[in-house]
């Protein structure tokens, strides 16, 4: 029997084509954290994690309490990856040595802005390190649902929400399309197999243009 | 110098109304000893420096969730629902910082430099009320020193002298708070002699340490 994806999957699977081997690369916390486990054959990356490493693996069995990934997860670290402080860990990252940031969103529109950080009255998280990963990273991927779970657009005009950064996104990857951020505006790459245009469209408040070599999404798996 | 101490001769050393900065990410190098010392002698008003708020029982989080700060300078506080509930109904203030800037804030208050300019939250509100200065086309904030009465350190070995090495992700800010604080105390798990430690490995020297304490049992690992 063939293995059904779930949405955050093949979300990640499409996220996992853009890297390149020998990237560095830091993953958000949720959904871009799958990224890892989908990446091609022969592709191999060093992940950043902000809070002072890089080298990130998966947990060995004796868990250290002294090592964790930037969401407090128990973690491990590959022969060759390397610990630092927190300077050394956001210089690395503004300083354009991160080449890929795959980050979750609440909001992203037609000039590359993303709101990814606080609800208002609501939810406060607070921006972390995420504000500094989007002016430094060489690429910014967000990576989430199409709507939201009320089935609001997300791909908006302009954000409503307050801003993480201002014009910074590359790329917006969700299980629907895969959508580039250009000067001209957003510009539709790629759809899911089995998807309409006219349904990404409905679905997108954003003006979305259609590329010339529009395409069926590729994942690295499924 | 013999800079070791117990935790009894530090207790009167922590006052109501106090800057405290504390390392650690998310409680991964937080000194739980020394956090242990402000909630039990029940200080109070603090101003918390630290890179989130943890989560209410780890960390700097019980000092949160016992309303002992009045005010935190964070990046993150999401992992403990108690900083945003007393923060929406004004019992405590939260000035949320980006984490890149909130490290270089400190370096910049034990460094000796005025401030430092960022490109981070530029077109956001985190540039509310700040200079902007432009530089070779491109803006920057103007970001402030930060520095506090007490840096609180959690380490994992010490010498005699106050030499710190850290281990694994326990680093995070604890280095940088070293520079920033008028009292540095640092909490370890083991103490060597002076001379043990190659003063190649040394990541924070001794000099900018003025009390050590060894790791007190509480939440102890073997490593």
């Amino acid at each position: 029997m063939m293995k059904t994806y779930s949405v955050k999957e093949r979300i990640a699977c499409r996220v996992a084509m853009e890297m390149h081997d020998g990237d560095v690369v830091n993953l958000g916390i949720g959904l871009p954290t799958l990224v890892s486990n989908y990446l091609p054959q022969n592709i191999n990356i060093t992940l950043h994690s902000e809070n002072g490493f890089v080298g990130l693996a998966p947990v060995s069995e004796v868990i250290d309490p002294d090592l964790v990934n930037a969401g407090a997860q128990p973690a491990g670290i590959f022969p060759g990856g390397a610990i630092f402080d927190s300077l050394m860990s956001f210089a690395l990252v503004r300083g354009g040595h991160v080449d890929v940031t795959v980050l979750g969103g609440l909001q992203v529109d037609e000039q590359g802005n993303l709101a990814n950080w606080m609800v208002p009255g609501k939810m406060i998280p607070g921006m972390g390190g995420a504000m500094d990963l989007v002016v430094g990273a060489k690429k910014v991927i967000v990576a989430m649902e199409h709507n939201a779970k009320d089935g609001s657009e997300k791909i908006l005009k302009e954000c409503s929400l307050p801003l993480t950064g201002k014009g910074v996104v590359s790329m917006i990857v969700t299980e629907l399309a895969v959508i580039r951020v250009t000067p001209d505006g957003l510009v539709l790459e790629e759809i899911a197999p089995n998807i309409t245009l006219e349904e990404v469209l409905a679905k997108t408040e954003a003006k979305l243009k259609v590329s010339d070599t529009l395409t069926v999404m590729k994942y690295s798996e499924l | 110098m013999n800079k070791i101490v117990e935790y009894e001769e530090i207790v009167a050393l922590f006052n109501d109304g106090m800057t405290v900065m504390v390392g650690g990410f998310l409680g991964v190098g937080t000194p739980a000893s020394l956090v242990r010392i402000l909630v039990n002698n029940e200080v109070k008003n603090l101003t918390l420096i630290a890179n989130d708020t943890a989560f209410p029982n780890a960390g700097v989080g019980p000092l949160i969730v016992l309303k002992q700060v009045k005010k935190v300078i964070t990046s993150h506080i999401g992992t403990n629902p108690e900083t945003a509930r007393q923060m929406l109904i004004g019992e405590m203030k939260v000035e949320l910082v980006p984490q890149g800037t909130l490290a270089e804030k400190i370096r910049a208050g034990g460094s000796g430099l005025g401030g430092i300019l960022t490109p981070t939250g530029i077109g956001t509100i985190v540039e509310d009320g700040k200079q902007k200065i432009t530089i070779d086309g491109k803006e920057y904030l103007l970001e402030l020193p930060l520095r506090a009465d007490v840096a609180l350190l959690k380490a994992y070995k010490a010498d005699r002298a106050g030499n710190l090495i850290y281990r694994r992700s326990a680093r995070n800010f604890n280095p940088i708070m070293a520079l920033a604080a008028d009292l540095v105390i640092a909490e370890v798990q083991e103490i060597v002699e002076v001379g043990q430690l190659d003063p190649d490995e040394i990541m924070t020297p001794g000099i900018l340490v003025d009390k050590v304490v060894c790791y007190g049992g509480i939440d102890d690992e073997n490593i």
